[in-house]
């Protein structure tokens, strides 16, 4: 698929590598024993390690570690051995010890590959650049003073995990893609929620632009955007800016922007102005981080199946084309929930049920599959009643209207309503006989080779008997009494 | 290459936060240039094959079990503060 | 001066335990001597309220027979430990009124072993100085004087806690040793200095100068001294990273008083030029005596000897200027703000009126050195030449057991010498920096008397965590020596 931006001088092509910082589920914070929740009163969740009073040490979590691990060996990535922490110096209200302990020059995880599922049902991989652990910031609020912004530091100290991608990705849709199947990586692996309204993953996107085949151009990265639609926005958006700069004679700097949504445009941050000189030297209050390829095998046993893997597992074993397995697999809920109602079911019935029906309630009502009002045994019990004849392919659409409506068992939805197939040959023939006798020019244009008809009668017939008729048995019954 | 400038100084000073009058720039910038020259002498040794000596300690890092065991002591970590309010830390408004 | 002043620790310890005195005594006797002393600015603050109290609490402790290794015994802290409740300043103006919430390990080990606190010693701001000179709380005067009477400096950083013991203030007091911040003002003030090796003592709730260098250790009067604190204070700490897992052996048992057979390595690149004659012959004496005591002396190499302190001044400075960046008037400590002042201003009008000239100096170095295009040329550099200083001790130690050296060039100068270039006062630290560099265990103790009277101090460095030998050469030495002289006044 490509992309390309037709500029007044000709065809342009973009290149955006994303940073990912993805929260790490912890109980506690990466370097100190307060606990890493949300929403407690400000400053609670701080130790004295995390607002950096004097002579205060950084201590760091086990299960951080573990998680870094976990997720590098989810993206096929290289563990390092032995990584280091070093200091990432600058001052900010919300960074209490004037530096971020972060890894540079020897992070945790070193490179990996992302498979992208694009909507075309086509695949493409992205490599990851490295994968390294450090400090989250805390939150500085600027508008509950005029003249005051306020400092929270419950943040300050959480582990992040930053996810850097190669400069692969082409186009907005596969940025998109990307954070989309990075947020499901993270959640099938429970090292990362993945929630990007909550903050507990952020994206920065890096993007240049350049004629097709040619050298990189110079980049700007676009901060903290929150959501995979803005990040798809901002790219398209910044991309077009940087060509009508070039092309009106302008030269791109580098530099730091921020996406307004609600403008529709990027603007350079005004903190950011300054140059930066981050100085970043190996933290002298921790020594290297080393591990054995036995604590990454202790690890590796307890990885869940991943995305990919499902998805060839539901195309193999189910028969899904690989949009519909893309589809299924892309949030783990999701693919439980059609494991759910799958099995011991027709794969592909269960996956056209889940993914037209289901999804497209669920996204009506805007709800996830984890709050669906139609749980995943009552869908499955529901395809039971159509493959076992006893209501029709419509009729069981009426059905999951209700259960939607009511999240009520589809067995009792049916008794209740009296919505059971007419299988009875002499309840059908009654109704066929009915029709006939009131139509009998039509009767004749059938017999004089007007074989539409036929669909005609079949229709009336159904609306007579409330739609509950086996289709099937109409017609086949209607054909044999017109044309005999 | 050790002989500073007085930009550099006021590059340096910012990096450091730390305001130096436009007048003392100069005595500062001799300072440090004295500074810079004595450490210069290291550029004379021969470091062909040696690693970087971050740490003596002969350790690697000690892992921590992930235990909530601090916090809820917003009183002790706003004790020393200059200004809070709704128990935070407040500084001059900053504009991003 | 009482008495019970000038004890040792270990005298003392066998006086509370004979009920001789009291603890609350002892104590009371070292409140009047550091209210009689004033002049000499030793403590940046005095708590002897809180000492007293520590007293009663430890004279109650023993008798149920709870003893612990300095029960009752009064000390002075160097105020870079922070203090729960105490205010700690790191003697800068941008810490004052700081109240830690807050023990450091190596305090909360003493206190838990009995020791009382009478007060928080002066020092260099952030123990950034040799000579007790750039104190924001003023300069700490040497209880020796000069032959003209003039004030000496008492050698820095710990220079409040080493006058406080020579002038017989407190038994014995904490010190921290980034550079030779315990051992050059021992030997400047005629006391016993004993910097661990790097991990030894936890420096959790220690104001960090240089993580990578900063050890705390033990100031007093005698090497068993040395040897009774040191056990007091150390031990593995899960809160800081760097501290050794190792157990903390019975450090006076060490003090056999024999080293026959023992091989003492000394450094031929020590002998520098210009050394004066007293301290060369100092150093031959040494020798001398550690030869009659059976042991044998070896000269040594150690080549990288004359890059030790321009690597220093690299390292220091760059792990110092993000250390300190947390004193940002934000948090705690000083503001400085006027109205319509943007973060920024604030953070550079707080840090030029909160640091000191000397401090400020070392942050901007600092900075400088580990900035885009320079880290290699300095910063990465200095820690490749730390790794020839390393392998340099790694290959002595080979042969022989501990290194004697003299601890400083000169003895204590006067107060305003060596201020006017930053360089001339860095030189102080020429003996000491490289063991600390090389992260190993130095003990400075006074064996001698300079032509004008003042006290002069032997360095002997051991291998890691050997502070055992280090000691037990240190005990022959400090008997053969027998260095008894004190500061005029003090002689009684």
């Amino acid at each position: 698929m490509t992309y390309i931006i037709e500029g007044a001088t000709g065809p342009w092509e973009i290149v955006v590598g994303l940073e990912v910082h993805c929260q790490v589920i912890s109980k506690s914070k990466l370097f100190s024993g307060a606990s890493t929740t949300f929403g407690n009163d400000a400053n609670s969740n701080v130790s004295l390690v995390d607002a950096a009073m004097p002579g205060m040490l950084p201590v760091i979590n086990a299960e951080c570690v573990r998680q870094a691990v976990k997720t590098g060996l989810g993206l096929k990535a290289k563990i390092n051995l032995e990584s280091v922490f070093s200091r990432k110096n600058y001052f900010y209200a919300d960074l209490p010890q004037g530096y971020q302990i972060s890894q540079f020059d020897k992070p945790i995880v070193g490179e990996g590959t992302i498979i992208l599922d694009m909507p075309d049902g086509s695949t493409k991989a992205v490599g990851i650049e490295r994968l390294h652990l450090e400090q989250d910031a805390g939150k500085s609020m600027h508008d509950q003073d005029p003249k005051y912004s306020h400092i929270d530091l419950n943040r300050s100290g959480v582990a992040l995990m930053e996810i850097v991608s190669k400069p692969d990705i082409r186009t907005p849709e596969e940025a998109g893609a990307y954070l989309t199947k990075l947020r499901a990586i993270v959640r099938y692996l429970g090292t990362c929620d993945g929630n990007m309204n909550e903050g507990s993953m952020r994206c920065d996107a890096n993007v240049s632009v350049r004629r097709p085949g040619a050298e990189f151009g110079t980049r700007c990265e676009i901060k903290n955007v929150n959501s995979i639609r803005f990040v798809m926005q901002a790219i398209e958006i910044e991309a077009k800016r940087q060509v009508e700069l070039i092309e009106g004679g302008g030269e791109v700097v580098q530099q730091t922007r921020l996406y307004d949504p609600r403008a529709g445009e990027t603007r350079a941050m005004r903190s950011k102005e300054m140059a930066h000189d981050y100085r970043y030297f190996p933290d002298p209050d921790l020594l290297p981080l080393v591990f054995d390829q036995a604590f990454v095998s202790e690890i590796e046993k307890t990885l869940p199946e991943l995305p990919d893997e499902k998805k060839a597992r539901f195309m193999r074993e189910n028969g899904l084309s690989a949009y519909d397995a893309g589809v299924l697999v892309a949030d783990q809920e999701k693919s439980e929930y059609y494991e759910v109602v799958a099995k011991g079911r027709d794969g592909k019935l269960a996956a056209n049920w889940v993914i037209t029906n289901l999804f497209g309630a669920l996204n009506k009502a805007g709800v996830d599959v984890a709050e669906s009002p139609v749980s995943a045994e009552n869908l499955g019990k529901l395809l039971d009643l159509i493959l076992n004849d006893t209501i029709s392919g419509r009729i069981a659409k009426d059905v999951f209207e209700i259960m939607i409506e009511t999240g009520d068992d589809p067995d009792k939805i049916v008794a209740e309503k009296g919505l059971t197939q007419i299988t009875d040959t002499g309840a059908i023939e009654t109704a066929i006989d009915e029709v006939i006798a009131a139509n009998p020019d039509k009767v004749q244009e059938i017999r004089d080779g007007k074989d539409r008809m036929l669909g005609w009668f079949v229709g009336q017939v159904m609306k007579s008997t409330g739609g509950k008729a086996n289709p099937g048995m109409v017609n086949q019954m209607l054909r044999d009494k017109i044309l005999g | 290459m050790s002989s500073l400038d007085k930009e550099t100084v006021r590059k340096i000073a910012f990096l450091s936060r730390i305001e130096v009058a436009e007048d003392a720039l100069g005595e500062l910038a001799g300072d440090l240039t004295r500074i810079l020259d004595f450490i210069e002498e290291l550029q004379e040794v021969d470091v062909e094959g040696a690693a970087p000596l971050t740490s003596v300690a002969d350790l690697t890092l000690p892992l921590r079990k992930d235990e909530v065991t601090d916090g809820n002591i917003q009183q002790k970590v706003l004790a020393n503060a200059p200004l809070t309010d709704a128990g935070c830390f407040v500084v001059p408004k900053v504009v991003e | 001066m009482t008495d019970l002043t000038n004890l040792t620790l270990a005298a003392a310890r066998d006086g509370l335990a004979k009920g001789d005195y009291t603890s609350v005594e002892l104590t009371e006797a070292h409140i009047a001597a550091m209210a009689s002393q004033r002049d000499l600015n030793a403590f940046i603050t005095e708590t002897p309220e809180k000492a007293i109290e520590m007293a009663r609490a430890s004279d109650a402790k023993r008798a149920k027979g709870d003893v612990g290794k300095m029960e009752g015994l009064p000390i002075a802290v160097k105020d870079l430990f922070c203090t729960e409740g105490v205010q700690t300043t790191a003697a800068s103006h941008i810490l004052e009124g700081f109240i830690p919430q807050y023990e450091s390990t190596v305090t909360a080990n003493l206190f838990g072993n009995g020791a009382v606190m009478l007060g928080k010693s002066n020092l260099d701001e952030f123990a950034m100085g040799s000579a007790n000179v750039t104190s924001y709380f003023g300069n700490v005067i040497n209880p020796w004087k000069a032959a003209d009477g003039k004030n000496l400096v008492p050698g820095g950083s710990s220079g409040g806690s080493a006058a406080a013991v020579a002038g017989r203030m407190a038994l014995a007091a904490t010190g921290t040793d980034t550079g030779g911040s315990i051992r050059q003002p021992a030997a400047f003030c005629g006391i016993v200095g004993l910097k661990p090796t790097y991990g030894r003592c936890s420096r959790w709730g220690v104001v960090a100068f240089a993580s990578s260098l900063d050890q705390a250790g033990p100031m007093t009067r005698s090497v068993r001294d040395a040897a009774i604190m040191l056990g007091a204070m150390a031990g593995h700490d899960p809160k800081d990273s760097t501290s050794a897992p190792m157990a903390v052996p019975d450090f006076e048992a060490a003090l056999t008083g024999d080293i026959r057979g023992m091989k003492i390595g000394i450094p031929k690149e020590y002998r520098v030029d210009g050394m004066p004659d007293e301290i060369a012959r100092l150093w031959d004496d040494g020798v001398a005596m550690l030869r009659d005591a059976g042991a044998s002396v070896v000269d040594i190499s150690l080549p990288h000897t004359k890059y030790a302190l321009p690597t220093y001044y690299i390292v220091a400075p760059a792990e110092a200027s993000s250390n300190l960046a947390r004193y940002d008037g934000v948090r705690f400590g000083l503001r400085e703000v006027a109205e319509g002042d943007s973060l920024d201003d604030l953070y550079m009008k707080t840090r030029a009126a909160g640091f000191g000239k000397e401090v400020q100096r070392r942050i901007m170095i600092g900075t400088y050195v580990l900035s885009a295009g320079y880290y290699d040329a300095y910063y990465n550099k200095a820690l490749k030449v730390r790794r020839r200083i390393y392998e340099d001790f790694a290959n002595a130690f080979g042969t022989v057991d501990a290194v004697l050296t003299p601890t400083a060039p000169s003895a204590a100068f006067a107060i305003g010498e060596n201020q006017d270039d930053p360089v001339k006062m860095y030189l102080n630290d020429v003996f000491t920096v490289p063991a600390s560099l090389a992260g190993l265990p130095g003990m400075s103790l006074p064996t001698g008397l300079s032509a004008s009277g003042l006290p002069l101090g032997l360095q002997l460095i051991g291998k890691p965590f050997d502070e055992e030998t280090v000691l037990r050469v240190g005990g022959v030495l400090e008997s053969a020596a027998g260095f008894t002289a004190k500061p005029a006044g003090l002689e009684g």
